[in-house]
């Protein structure tokens, strides 16, 4: 490829054809504002925060949108421009709600961020509100277009990340808002509650539906025996908000921070995520290896991912592991194991899982399997961002907490299977592991599938288990999605060989580190990271395989027998159904 | 790495499957089924591979019924292999795309410079209190619906409205009933008889 040779501010830079004028001057390290512009969306340059000047042409230039030329002369900060700049954030407050100590994205907005860095200190324009409802039908996310900014981010990735096209911008000129087709609500539209629409929102127009002061409400019931687990990408994560290194692993600090908030029990996801790998792949060795139920196996941890699939891919039933999700397993078996060995009344117990997610709010009361235990197996799920929103009120010095706590060993030990489950490729790469033990009775030398990891959309490969060939794939990001889809319904249609033998799914790009429920400001970089942190906790871990748990064990030998049984099924598995686009 | 999302080619769902979805999307509705006319399927038909269709369609739907029936909608969202949230996005975005039921008749008052010196506002208030219905709205009986339009290019006549096309000039309040009396109960129009089989 070509390189061009040209100027940003007097500096001679040289970069490649194509390149942004933005990504240039990031470069040369020189901030160019941006609101609208996000690196995992192409640009499309609605806001004109980012204009900059070239010597030569009479009208700005967008910077995120617009290539380099050769012999460019690019003027990014003078007088002229910074006002027009202003003047942009001006108009945008004139149509913004002023309340910004009672927004759920305080401190943490992009807007307020350009106001203070342009030192706005009056409002010149009238203030034209729009009097739009809250839409808060869906239990998981909460759209309030009044606070929307109109950039755009929520639609595209709900249409081109996600391929949901729950969003779209609809009417024109002022009256243009943020809303699903048809005037239906958005609990009543496609939407499959991955809330990518809240992580990617640069102000508060949609955020997860905040749960924090009814966890706090049960934590200071004195009836209320408060039990809570923490899933695998939330260790990675939860730092980001207390200024760590994205990936810095910090689980023992968590575990610490939630003690101190007065849970009774700590258990782990992944520990769950070792109990549904026991159960996954035990389906997939009945499949694979005895000929029982339909082949490909599709994974179905993700609640994002079963909305979609009873959604938009109704077909895929019968390919869906009956599994549950491995918080949801951690909730059942909180109030059904651990009530009777601790000796406690169920309906006393109220289960909090902390996820990277705004899906599991929707999946803890999905169907009438989530209340397995005869109570609300989870009463409460709430996002990173929550936890780290009430360790900051709960007034604890989280980056100066302990190390080493442990969580309770009963629903809490877990292996580097488990811990992985929270980046794309890492339950098939558990599962793997699991399964060559159940088909050899060996185990295997070296645990690590290199091929499903990283960021690829779609990772396909084929295992070799003592001659045996298993044609596996992984997607994430919902839009790679359906070229898998698609050859598997070929194959069918064809009545041959599947197109695949194992296939796992994860809505967000990256898997549940990248999640929706996950701290402002992911990116691929940090999405990397992230998962660098996870697959260091799986080399740190004794035990790297399921089944070698031997918490897991005790499970089984002493309530629910074997994987597969009847009583794992009673307690473990779920249904799915067919479900429309539009429930009104 | 964001390659595969692009294209707008990727986002579709294929059409089988998105048949199956309609299908559901229209059941879910609690209405039937809108039985689309001969030449509006042939229609379809002959635009759905081309680039720049939607509108094409649903210019053509807007012209049969009047307006874009949300049920019309899922069915050429299916015929077409579109998500419906784009269809939507077209129809709420261009003014010419009605997304409810009009009146039997279209009033069309002008409201342009020299109709408003003289008196178009008027007009306007003495037919809300004549048919019940003001701008942009339709009249409780189904009859008449009432849009303000800017300048008709027949000043010398204000203040002018026009009802289904007919241009009435030089209009006073006291004509009024006399001109809409020509319109009521009138025979529906050829238009109305194929918005039948959809209910609203």
């Amino acid at each position: 490829m070509k390189n061009i040779k040209f100027e940003i501010n007097g500096k001679a830079v040289t970069v490649k054809e194509g390149t942004t004028i933005l990504k240039a001057a990031q470069k040369v390290n020189i901030k160019v504002p941006t609101l609208c512009f996000h690196p995992d969306l192409p640009a499309w340059a609605a806001c004109g925060i980012c204009v900059v000047k070239a010597e030569g042409s009479g009208k700005m230039l967008r910077a995120c949108s617009t290539p380099v030329e050769e012999g460019m002369k690019i003027l990014t900060h003078d007088p002229e421009i910074i006002q027009v700049r202003r003047t942009v954030i001006e108009l945008i407050l004139s149509t913004h709600p002023n309340d910004c100590l009672q927004c759920p994205r305080n401190l943490n907005c992009e807007l307020q961020r350009l106001a203070a860095e342009f030192g706005v200190r009056e409002l010149p324009f009238e203030q034209r509100l729009r009097n739009l409802p809250v839409d808060n039908t869906t239990g998981s996310i909460v759209l309030n277009p009044e606070k929307c900014v109109l950039c755009g981010r929520c639609a595209k990735v709900c249409q081109q990340m996600q391929n949901v096209w729950a969003l779209e911008f609809i009417g024109r000129g002022e009256k243009t808002r943020i809303a699903p087709a048809a005037d239906v609500s958005l609990g009543e539209s496609p939407c499959i509650k991955c809330g990518q629409c809240s992580a990617h929102c640069p102000v508060g127009a949609i955020y997860e539906k905040d749960e924090t002061r009814e966890v706090f409400r049960a934590l200071q019931n004195p009836d209320m025996h408060c039990v809570v687990q923490i899933a695998p990408a939330v260790r990675v994560a939860v730092g980001e908000a207390f200024g760590f290194e994205p990936g810095t692993l910090l689980t023992g600090k968590t575990y610490a921070a939630l003690r101190q908030m007065g849970f009774k029990a700590i258990f782990d996801t992944n520990f769950g995520a070792d109990l549904t790998i026991m159960e996954e792949a035990s389906e997939f060795v009945e499949r694979f290896a005895r000929g029982h139920g339909e082949l490909p196996l599709i994974t179905s941890c993700c609640p994002a991912w079963v909305d979609y699939m009873e959604k938009f891919a109704p077909d895929m039933v019968p390919n869906f592991s009956s599994a549950k999700s491995p918080h949801e397993m951690v909730g059942v078996m909180a109030k059904t194991y651990y009530a009777k060995k601790m000796g406690l009344d169920p309906k006393k117990i109220f289960m909090v899982s902390i996820m990277p997610c705004t899906a599991k709010k929707y999946e803890v009361g999905r169907s009438k399997d989530m209340f397995s235990s005869g109570q609300q197996d989870v009463d409460i799920s709430l996002t990173t961002r929550e936890l780290a929103r009430m360790i900051k009120s709960a007034g604890i010095d989280f980056a100066n907490l302990p190390d080493d706590e442990t969580c309770d060993s009963i629903l809490g030990n877990y292996t580097g299977a488990g811990t992985i489950f929270g980046a794309t490729g890492g339950v098939m790469e558990a599962a793997l592991r699991t399964a060559y033990h159940m088909v050899t009775h060996k185990e295997l030398e070296d645990v690590n599938f290199m091929a499903v990891r990283g960021l690829d959309g779609v990772k396909e490969a084929t295992i070799n288990i003592e001659g045996k060939e298993i044609r596996i794939a992984v997607a994430h990001w919902m839009c790679n999605i359906e070229t898998v889809l698609d050859r598997v319904r070929a194959a069918k249609k064809a009545n041959g060989e599947p197109a695949y033998h194992f296939i796992e799914v994860m809505a967000c790009r990256g898997g549940c580190v990248g999640g929706g429920g996950q701290p402002y400001g992911a990116d691929d970089e940090v999405r990397r990271k992230r998962a660098a942190g996870l697959y260091k906790d799986d080399r740190e871990c004794g035990a790297r395989c399921s089944h070698q748990n031997p918490q897991v064990q005790q499970i089984y030998t002493d309530f629910l027998g074997s994987p597969l049984s009847q009583q794992a099924h009673h307690y473990l598995h779920n249904k799915y159904q067919a479900k429309p686009l539009y429930r009104k | 790495m964001i390659a595969p999302c692009g294209a707008e080619a990727q986002v579709v769902l294929p059409g089988a499957l998105r048949a199956e979805q309609s299908k559901e999307c229209m059941t879910t509705t609690s209405t039937t089924e809108p039985i689309l006319s001969p030449s509006l399927l042939a229609f379809i038909q002959q635009w759905k591979d081309k680039p720049g269709n939607l509108i094409m369609v649903l210019h053509r739907v807007q012209q049969e019924y009047r307006y874009v029936p949300r049920e019309v909608a899922c069915k050429v969202a299916e015929l077409l292999d579109v998500p419906l949230a784009k269809i939507y996005g077209v129809i709420t975005f261009y003014h010419l795309f009605k997304l409810k039921k009009p009146g039997r008749h279209q009033i069309a008052v002008c409201m342009g410079t020299a109709c408003y010196l003289k008196g178009g506002e008027d007009l306007i208030k003495e037919m809300e209190t004549l048919i019940g219905a003001g701008v942009n709205t339709v009249s409780p009986d189904g009859e008449f619906s009432v849009e303000v339009v800017r300048c008709l290019g027949c000043c010398g006549l204000a203040p002018v409205l026009t009802i289904d096309g007919e241009v009435y000039g030089n209009l006073t309040k006291a004509q009024l009933p006399d001109v809409l009396a020509k319109y009521q109960g009138a025979p529906a129009t050829p238009a109305e008889v194929n918005a039948q089989g959809v209910s609203t």
